[in-house]
Parts: structure tokens; C-alpha cells; sequence
């Protein structure tokens, strides 16, 4: 019976998926007036040149503005409804572990400028309400997306950990708070309720690549959520929302052992492909997607290498590497055929331009798994695209005490290029933005800001255009410095000094882990006057992909300098209760001592003490007067009479008799009341 | 040969002036001030030369000197001395002006309190006089009282570090012995104004109220007026002329008068200077609210930095009213002894507040050593005078090295550090406390010579 129901099953299965797929279609045509909720789902590969590859997954989910209710398809109804609910216009939240090497994996081009980011969870969000509700929003924000995302976000609710940069970051606009989380660690416990927000999650389409120990074993790895809302046009209709989750992983592609044997080709770039590096294929797209895409690129420069190499044998390089018959390209070798070859539109600037292999994975089943694998046949080098100048940012001085903060500015030297172009004017300046953060703890000295450029000393009004500064208020609000740069083009090196002082905290306000230190957050440089973006010939059939739509908008070049870990001072943690005490017996000896030398009479003590001693001989007083004698420092006339005995042992039963009383007393306060 | 020796005395005197202006312009010519600026013995933050550098900076990009919590003195220092943190002249150290202008106000300071001096020995001399015991209290030699205070104040290593290393305690000093020195020569105005700029900059000066009122109200100090009353009961003859003044209101009208013009005067320039920020309002709250409060825990030589790093968040309120109500507690209780004596009161409740205040330096300590000059001769029986000095010296050696040890090396710990300033907060206990029982038993010296003379008499 079992073997004979199996096949109806299956058929039925079939014709059911049929009949969905039919269906899916006659709605579409349907609805072709009203714009549907979309998913796309791509995926860029990148050799870069210190033998790694850059994957970036690209999911991106729209929903249109809409009238009717909260009914969603396929956008994840969370974020829609803290779009709504939290009247967001813009918001970025990033997780990173690792740091992006500008130097090697490039900083000009899109993917680093809008995807490189600080190590930790990095967010900013612009709200579209009032000034005077934007931190009682965020404040909510922080928590709901701490919930959403297992993150501890909510601690950028208190008023230290965030700020409100005015016009150096990038989306500049008043109704923006920015806050960083530098030592948030990122694990799994992250990445699964970012991939639940995925129509498919991780079980169809190219997600499937996500396996979790390969992505962690990257050497870094950014996990981003970015979402605009598009405004509503009119009132009741909800605002459209297009919602962006991308994944940068960079990963070392395990090298073949056979290819290292040989010395002559140690330098080879390593061979890898989509299973070697993730241990998966993709089997199939995700069926709701729109279009689901893999492109493999490659530089500017490792195309101009490329081009180099072959010039040596052939004329037509540029020929050969688009070639559809890519198999004879005597460079590398792709494993699988691409559907489309884009050419970077040569800019004005240099006549090298990068190349785009789009593969579609739709094409791809289960039994026939998609798997790129790339393989060098010669060895390559070559240098990614840099910044105008590459920002580093260091600590200087010894000690807990005071300090400064360092960010130095050093040419590239493939910016020369830019240079060059921009030479023609007269004064060819350089503009760069700088935006800095730092704690309340770090208790920063405005006013020792000094430049340097080209290690000489320069005034700060000829080199800094504009200046924003809102100094930290102890234990309110951190410090926020925005600069304006103009720097000459000739620069090699600049460099930004600021002194501050440590903070001290109470025992309270440090971390578990005081002596660790704590981290300075990554300050960003941008350069408005470039901007990251790659646009391919052949536009018409870009539109469909919001990767390369991506790729070809204006972007500022930005890059995020180290997180600083400044050593604190710490108190002794083991003292509040000697140091209360100690304290308050100091305090109590002052007072006491202090009263006692104003009130003392010395001729009315004396006269007091005599009559005393006429009046009653007891042993005891004799003792005290001649102790408070001794104290005052002066002999006291001993008392006429000798005591008697009789008395002095009276006076020691009545004393015993009081201490027992006293200590029974106790015993029973001990013994019922407690 | 009385005038010739006094001549030689006066001279030495005017080579100590000389050598320690010298000393002081010495130390300034070193390179960075010899990192004094930053040492948390010479600035605090009330104090601090950089803060006040910030301050300024802030103001002349047009924000408040508020903003932020780095500056919290006042508005005024920030628009006289200000300039002067920024200007700069070529070939000579980058704070000369600001360190000239200190270096001005210490020896301004020096020379009223010699004036001071001069006048309290005057009228002690005359006290003496009036009731005869110029000859017994001639055996143990008279010093002049106001040279050694002066010079006390000037050669202080605690003056001299507080100067070079640019704080703004000299100033604050300098307006403490301004009204001191107008309230002992009966310049009521200057010393209305000395009392409000001092209690602008500071807020503790603010209790001095009490001793001006008895120096206008009864004249400097003396021994206590029931021993004059009883040696003229004892002659027989009431010779008002040569009795004490009692106590009269007229000056003291005039003094608040005074006063209250000149605290109208500063909270205007203050409400102009601040016109386009938060206003006054935001003024008291970063002055006298931090002073207040104790917000800033950095180290200092004090004890309530490490008391507020450690005590328990909830108890701190009940602690702030604890250690401010322990100064006011004591107005009380020492007016009552020794109101005969203003100015030795003045000299306490500096000390007082010098030891309790929240955030201390060496400034402060200065400044009641030096007044503490002034009463060479009436506490000349004074006990621990050599471990008082000794413990001070030993302090002020051994703070720096804990201080180091626990900051800049890392090997030493916090605890380190707060031992020296419990060490040096109870030397200052003893200072005070043996202080006042030096000076009531000098009354009572004066009073059993007096008795003593008067049986003599009898007999």
C-alpha cells in the first residue's frame, strides 16, 4: 500500500505546486496595477588579494505603502511594525566581529564604504517626529530591536551611549541618534532571528550557503539590517518600506596542499569554490524571490593585472576575459558558465574597469546544485582600490591620568591618480569629515585640538573649515566632535591631537571586567568629494537587481577607524565598607576632638573635681581625675582623705551587679526580638 | 641700635620677597611648568588651569562655558584671565602672562597679610599695654608677627606649587585676605568686596561673614573683655577709655550694605557674560552645584573622592548633608569661644574648610599656614608644633609617590593614595584642634598672670 500511495503523493505534491505556481502567476497579472511585496536574493563574490574571499549576501525585501491593514506576504511583519510603531524613516543596525583591512580588501569602492563597519553593534536611526519625542523613541527602539535580535542594544538607551551627530555623518539630518556598542560580541544567537526575517530563512535559495561555522570562522563578518521607509504618500496608508539584510563574510579559502607543494607556485591565488569555502551548494532559488542572482567580480586592478599578463601573448586581452568561451581563458578557470558578462563603464579617470559574471541560480535544481568554483592558473597580484587616505587612530601618553587621541591621515598611494585629476584647479583641496565619539570618562580637552600636516605643526583654523563639538557632560551625555578637513592635495600625511584627561568612575559604573579598560568608539572618516560607485554598461537589465542598483548609487567614501581600549584607573573594590568607616571616624575624631578642646573649663574642671573629691573618696573618681589630670597635662592634688576600702569594693559589686543587668537585658532583647 | 636691628630685620625681609619671586620665575621657565598644572595636589577641578583653558575655548566658539563638565569656576576669571591662557609670546614659556599674573597676586596676598599682621601685632601690643603685661609677656621674645606671615605665605612650597603650577587658588586667596585685611584696617567697602568675590569664586569663604562681623563689629583681636572688666573692678577705677570697644551695628549696616552692592555688581557682569547661554541660573548649578554635589571623583588630596567612589548609591545624599552640615556645625561653637578673636576665627574656619571642602588643594593649605603666621607669639606654646611639621613634610613627600605608584605605574593601589590624605586630613585635625586649645590657653595665661599680678598687688 506504502509504495503504491508514495507516487500519488508526489503527484498530487506536483500538481498542487503547479496549480501554486499557475496561480501565483494569475495573480501577479492580476495585480499588475498595485505594486506587490518583493524579495531578491543575491550574492557577490570577490577574490581579494591577500588570498581571501569576499562574500556578501545581499537579501533585500520591499513592501509598497499600502492601505489595507498589516497584512504582509512575504516582509517580515516585526519590522514593519516597528517602522510603524517607532515612526522610523531610516535605520541601520549592524553586527560586527573582526575588523575590515583597508589596505588590503580596498576602501573605495561600495561594498567597503557602506559595508565595512565598526567591530560590535553599530546603530542609527532618523526619525520622522519632533525633536523633543526622538529620545523617548529611541530609547523604545533600542529595546525592541535589543528583543528582536538577542543583542544587549538596549544598553544605547541611557543618554552616555548615544548621540545626535548634526551634519558629519552621512544621512546628516537633525532627527538622527547614532550609538555604538564596540565590545558587543556577535554569535549565532544573532544571525537566526536576522535570517528569520527572510522569506525562506535558511532553507531555500542562496541562504542555504549560510553555514554557521564557516561564517564564524571568517576573519570578519558584518551582519547589517538596513531599512528606509518610503514615505506615505497620504494620510492612512501605511509607508513602504524596503528593508535590506546583507551578510560581508570574508573567509580564507582552504588552498589546495598540491598547488603549495610546488614553491614556484606558492604565490598562486588559492583555488576555492562555493562548496570549499561554505561546505554547501545551493540547490535551487528561493521560490519566492524575484530573481536570485550570483556574480562573481573582479576588480578594477585584478582586471588590469590580468589584462598585463595577457598583453604578453594576446592583443585582444579585454577579448579573451569576456569571451563567453571563459573556459580558455588562460588566467583562471570558472567552474560553472556565467549567463551574463557586465563591463564596468570606463570612467574618466582610469581606462581599467572591473567585470561582473552574473550567474543565475534559478536554473540550478536540487539534483544539479549550483556550485562557483573559481581556480587560478597563474599566480596574480594585485592592490584593491583605496581611499584618498587611510585612517588609523591610536592612544598616546603613559599613565592613568590624562592622554590623547590620535587619528593620523596617510595618503594612499593609489590616490595619486585622483590627484592628479583634480590638480587643475588652483587650490586643490582635499575636503575629509571626521566624527568622533568618545565617553564621558574620557573627558576630552577641546582645546588642545592640534593638527599636523606632513608632520609639521599648522594652525587649526587654516586646516579645520568647520567645527561642531558638544563636550561630554559627566555621566549625561558623551562627546561629540564633527570636523571639517581641508586638507591640500599634496598631503601625505596629516595627523589630529587631542588631549584628555581619565575620568574616575564609582565602584558602581565599572564593567565586571574594570581592568580590561574601555573602548573608545571607531571614529568615521568620509570623503564627500568621492564617491564609491560602479556603473555598468548595459543599464536596462540592472534595474531588476537591487545589488548592482546599489553598486551604481552615489555613496560617500567612508571608512571607520579602530575602537581604542584606554586603561582606566580602578578603586579598590573590596573597600566601600573600610572606607566608609575609616572616613567617618576620621570625620568623628575632628568633631569630637574639636568640641571637646572649645567646651573644656580648665579652672571650673578643677574647682568641680576638688568638690568632688571633698564630698565623696571613692577610688573611681580619684582614678578619673587623676586620668583627665594626666590628660590635661598637669598634676592634680591628690584628695585629703584616703579612700577606704570598704567603699571601693561596695562600688565594684554595684559595678558587676550593672554589667550583669545590663547583659541580661541583652540577652533577652537577643533572644525574643530577633 | 634698636632701630638698626630692626632695619637688618626689614631688609632680610625685603631678600626673602626677592629670592622667592625669583625662585618662583625660576620654576616658571621650566619647560611645561614641570608638569605641576596637571598634578592633582595644585588642580582641581574648580582649580584647574586647562579646565579653565576649555572654559574659555568653549565661550569663544560661542558656547557656553558650561556646556560640558569641564569648567566650573566663574564666568569673571573666565573674561580676565581668559586672554591669557591663549596668548602666547614668542621665545618665553606659553603661560608667562597667566603665571606673572599669579606670581602678582602672591605677592599682593604677601603684602596684605604683612599689613594684616602689623595691625593685629599692634593691637595686641596695645592690649598688653592696657592691662600692664607688657613686661611679663616682654620675657619671651616678641616676633613681628606680620613679617613671618608674609614670608610663611611666600616661601610655602604649597604657595610656590599652586603658582607655578598655574591654578587659580592664588586669586581665591588673594580675595580671603583682601577682605580679611579690609575688615582689620576698617575699609568696609574692600572688605565687602573681597567677602562676596571670594564667596563667588569658592562658596566656602562664604562663613568668613561671621569673624568680619566681629572685627568691624568689636576691632581685631584681643584677650576676652570679662578681663578687662575684672582688672578695672579690681583697680576700683572704670576707665572706659581704655576698655575695649563693645560691640557696635554701624559698621556692620555698612558692610551689608556694601555687600549686597557688590554681589548686585557681580551677578550683573555675570548675567551679561552670560547672557547668550543658560544664563545664572546654569552658572550656580556648575559652581556651587558641583562643589556641592562631589560629581568629579578624581583623585585628590582630600577624602571625600574615594569616600563617594565607594560609598553605596542610595546613602550618598544622607553623606553630601553629613560633611557639609560637619563644617556648619562647628560655626557655631567656635563663634561662641572665640569671638574675642575674629581673626585667629578666621584663621580656623579657613583651616576647617580647607580640610572639608570638596575638592582641596595645596592652595587652600597655603593660605591657612600663612594666616596661621600671624599668631606667632600667641601660639608659641602650641604642642606638636615639630610633629604637625614633620607629618606635613612627610605628607606632602609621600602623597606624589603614592600617587605615582598607583596612577602612572600601576603597582600600587588606590588605597595607597587614600592613606596619605587620611594622613594628612588628621595632621590638619590636629592643626586645628591643638590650634584653638593653644589660643584659649593662652587666654587663660593671660588672665592667671593677670589674677597673679593683681594678688600681687593686693598682697
Amino acid at each position: 500500500m506504502a509504495l503504491l500511495r508514495r507516487p500519488l503523493l508526489v503527484l498530487i505534491l506536483i500538481v498542487t505546486y503547479q496549480f501554486l505556481q499557475l496561480w501565483i502567476a494569475v495573480g501577479s497579472v492580476i495585480e499588475e496595477g498595485q505594486k506587490q511585496e518583493e524579495f531578491y536574493e543575491e550574492l557577490l563574490l570577490k577574490p581579494l588579494p591577500d588570498r581571501k574571499v569576499l562574500t556578501h549576501f545581499h537579501f533585500q525585501s520591499s513592501a509598497p505603502p499600502t492601505s489595507n491593514g498589516r497584512h504582509h506576504h512575504l516582509f517580515p511583519k516585526a519590522i514593519s511594525q516597528l517602522v510603524q510603531k517607532f515612526r522610523v524613516k531610516e535605520m541601520e543596525l549592524s553586527f560586527t566581529q573582526g575588523r575590515w583591512n583597508y589596505e588590503s580588501w580596498g576602501g573605495f569602492d561600495s561594498i567597503p564604504s557602506s559595508n565595512a563597519k565598526p567591530p560590535g553593534v553599530e546603530l542609527w536611526a532618523v526619525f520622522d517626529v519632533p525633536q523633543h519625542l526622538i529620545d523617548a523613541l529611541w530609547k523604545n527602539l533600542t529595546h525592541t530591536l535589543s528583543g528582536l535580535f538577542c543583542a544587549s542594544i538596549n544598553f544605547l538607551e541611557s543618554s552616555t551611549a548615544y548621540s545626535a551627530p548634526e551634519w558629519s555623518f552621512p544621512p546628516a539630518s537633525g532627527n538622527l541618534r547614532y550609538g555604538t556598542l564596540p565590545r558587543e560580541a556577535v554569535c549565532t544567537e544573532n544571525l537566526t532571528p536576522w535570517l528569520k526575517l527572510l522569506p525562506c530563512r535558511d532553507k531555500a535559495g542562496i541562504s542555504m550557503l549560510l553555514d554557521r561555522p564557516s561564517i564564524y570562522r571568517g576573519f570578519y563578518h558584518s551582519q547589517r539590517l538596513h531599512l528606509i521607509s518610503t514615505g506615505s504618500g497620504s494620510e492612512g496608508m501605511d509607508p513602504g518600506i524596503i528593508l535590506e539584510q546583507t551578510l560581508t563574510v570574508v573567509l580564507q579559502p582552504n588552498s589546495q596542499r598540491a598547488s603549495l607543494d610546488r614553491a614556484s607556485e606558492k604565490h598562486i591565488q588559492p583555488s576555492w569554490s562555493l562548496s570549499s569555502i561554505f561546505g554547501k551548494q545551493v540547490s535551487g532559488k528561493c521560490v519566492l524571490a524575484e530573481t536570485s542572482n550570483v556574480y562573481l567580480l573582479l576588480d578594477r586592478g585584478l582586471v588590469a593585472e590580468l589584462k598585463q599578463l595577457h598583453e604578453e601573448n594576446e592583443k585582444s586581452a579585454e577579448k579573451v576575459l569576456t569571451s563567453e568561451n571563459f573556459r580558455t581563458n588562460p588566467c583562471f578557470e570558472l567552474s560553472a558558465k556565467p549567463d551574463r558578462i557586465f563591463i564596468e563603464e570606463s570612467s574618466l579617470l582610469s581606462k581599467n574597469s572591473s567585470v561582473l559574471y552574473k550567474f543565475k541560480v534559478e536554473k540550478y535544481s536540487e539534483f544539479e546544485p549550483f556550485d562557483l568554483g573559481l581556480t587560478w592558473k597563474i599566480p596574480v597580484v594585485w592592490l584593491c582600490r583605496q581611499a584618498p587616505l587611510h585612517a588609523s587612530r591610536f592612544l598616546m601618553g603613559s599613565g592613568n591620568e590624562r592622554g590623547a587621541i590620535a587619528i593620523s591621515l596617510k595618503s594612499t598611494q593609489s590616490s595619486e591618480s585622483f590627484m592628479g585629476a583634480n590638480s587643475d584647479d588652483e587650490r586643490c583641496e582635499l575636503r575629509v569629515d571626521v566624527f568622533q565619539v568618545v565617553p564621558w570618562y574620557v573627558k576630552v580637552y577641546f582645546h588642545s585640538l592640534q593638527v599636523f600636516v606632513d608632520q609639521q605643526p599648522k594652525a587649526v583654523s587654516d586646516i579645520i573649515e568647520k567645527i561642531h563639538v558638544s563636550p561630554s557632560k559627566d555621566k549625561v551625555s558623551p562627546g561629540v566632535m564633527e570636523l571639517v578637513l581641508k586638507l591640500p592635495c599634496s598631503v601625505s600625511s596629516a595627523a589630529l591631537t587631542i588631549e584628555f584627561d581619565k575620568g574616575f568612575l564609582h565602584i558602581d559604573e565599572y564593567p565586571p571586567d574594570a581592568n580590561q579598560g574601555f573602548d573608545i568608539p571607531s571614529a568615521i572618516v568620509s570623503f564627500p568629494n568621492f564617491h564609491a560607485s560602479m556603473v555598468f554598461l548595459e543599464n536596462d537589465s540592472l534595474n531588476k537587481s537591487p545589488l548592482l542598483s546599489k553598486f551604481q548609487e552615489k555613496s560617500h567614501v567612508m571608512s571607520y577607524t579602530e575602537v581604542l581600549l584606554v586603561p582606566l584607573t580602578t578603586p579598590d573594590f573590596s573597600m566601600p565598607y573600610n572606607v566608609i568607616t575609616i572616613t567617618c571616624t576620621v570625620f568623628a575624631l575632628y568633631f569630637g576632638s574639636l568640641l571637646n578642646a572649645l567646651r573644656r573649663r580648665v579652672a571650673e574642671e578643677e574647682r568641680f573635681l576638688k568638690d568632688k573629691a571633698a564630698k565623696k573618696t571613692g577610688r573611681l573618681p580619684l582614678l578619673l581625675s587623676k586620668l583627665s589630670a594626666k590628660l590635661r597635662g598637669r598634676h592634680s592634688e591628690p584628695p585629703h582623705s584616703p579612700p577606704g576600702p570598704a567603699s571601693s569594693s561596695f562600688i565594684n559589686s554595684k559595678l558587676v551587679l550593672k554589667v550583669i543587668l545590663v547583659a541580661g537585658v541583652a540577652a533577652c532583647w537577643q533572644h525574643y526580638f530577633l | 641700635m634698636e632701630k638698626l636691628k630692626k632695619k637688618i630685620g626689614s631688609f632680610s625681609f625685603w631678600n626673602w620677597v626677592i629670592a622667592s619671586i625669583i625662585f618662583r620665575l625660576i620654576l616658571i621657565y621650566f619647560p611645561k611648568n614641570l608638569n605641576l598644572s596637571s598634578r592633582p595636589e595644585v588642580s582641581t577641578p574648580l582649580t584647574s588651569f586647562r579646565r579653565l583653558a576649555e572654559g574659555y575655548w568653549l565661550k569663544q566658539s560661542s558656547m557656553s562655558p558650561y556646556a560640558g563638565s569641564m569648567y566650573h569656576g566663574s564666568p569673571l576669571l573666565l573674561s580676565l584671565l581668559g586672554p591669557l591662557t591663549v596668548k602666547r609670546i614668542e621665545g618665553q614659556p606659553n603661560h608667562l602672562l597667566y603665571s606673572l599674573v599669579s606670581v602678582i597676586a602672591d605677592v599682593v596676598s604677601a603684602m596684605l597679610i604683612r599689613a594684616t599682621g602689623r595691625n593685629l601685632q599692634f593691637a595686641y601690643l596695645r592690649t598688653l599695654e592696657s592691662l600692664d603685661l607688657v613686661k611679663q609677656i616682654e620675657g619671651s621674645e616678641l616676633r613681628s608677627s606680620g613679617d613671618v606671615a608674609a614670608l610663611i605665605y611666600l616661601c610655602n612650597p604649597f604657595t610656590i606649587v599652586a603658582c607655578v603650577g598655574l591654578s587659580t587658588s592664588p586669586i581665591e586667596n588673594m580675595a580671603v585676605i583682601l577682605c580679611l585685611y579690609g575688615a582689620c584696617s576698617r575699609l568696609i567697602p574692600l572688605a565687602a568686596f573681597g567677602w562676596v568675590i571670594a564667596t563667588h569664586m569658592s562658596l566656602y569663604p562664604a562663613i568668613l561673614i561671621i569673624p568680619v562681623i566681629f572685627l568691624l563689629g568689636c576691632g581685631p583681636d584681643a584677650p576676652p573683655r570679662k578681663l578687662f572688666l575684672q582688672r578695672h573692678q579690681q583697680k576700683g577705677v572704670l576707665n572706659e577709655s581704655k576698655l575695649p570697644h563693645g560691640f557696635s551695628w554701624g559698621p556692620i549696616i555698612h558692610f551689608a550694605f556694601w555687600a549686597l552692592v557688590w554681589s548686585v555688581y557681580v551677578l550683573v557682569l555675570c548675567g551679561i557674560s552670560l547672557k547668550q547661554f543658560g544664563g545664572l541660573w546654569e552658572m550656580f548649578k556648575s559652581t556651587y552645584g558641583f562643589i556641592l554635589t562631589v560629581e568629579d571623583l578624581s583623585p585628590n588630596i582630600g577624602v571625600l573622592w574615594y569616600f563617594f567612589a565607594e560609598v553605596f548609591e542610595f546613602f550618598r545624599n544622607f553623606f553630601l548633608i553629613v560633611f557639609h552640615v560637619n563644617i556648619l556645625f562647628m560655626i557655631l561653637p567656635l563663634a561662641i569661644r572665640l569671638h574675642h578673636r575674629p581673626c585667629y576665627l578666621a584663621f580656623v574656619y579657613v583651616a576647617i574648610c580647607s580640610m572639608l571642602k570638596s575638592y582641596p588643594s595645596v592652595g587652600d593649605s597655603a593660605l591657612y599656614l600663612g594666616l596661621l603666621g600671624w599668631f606667632v607669639n600667641e601660639l608659641s606654646d602650641m604642642q606638636f608644633s615639630l610633629f604637625l611639621f614633620c607629618g606635613y613634610v612627610g605628607v606632602s613627600l609621600l602623597s606624589p609617590v603614592m600617587h605615582n605608584l598607583w596612577i602612572w605605574r600601576g603597582t600600587g593601589n588606590a588605597n595607597f593614595y587614600f592613606a596619605t590624605a587620611m594622613v594628612y586630613a588628621c595632621l590638619q585635625i590636629v592643626l586645628v584642634v591643638e590650634g584653638v586649645s593653644a589660643m584659649l590657653n593662652h587666654d587663660r595665661k593671660l588672665r592667671r598672670l593677670l589674677t597673679g599680678k593683681l594678688q600681687d598687688v593686693k598682697s
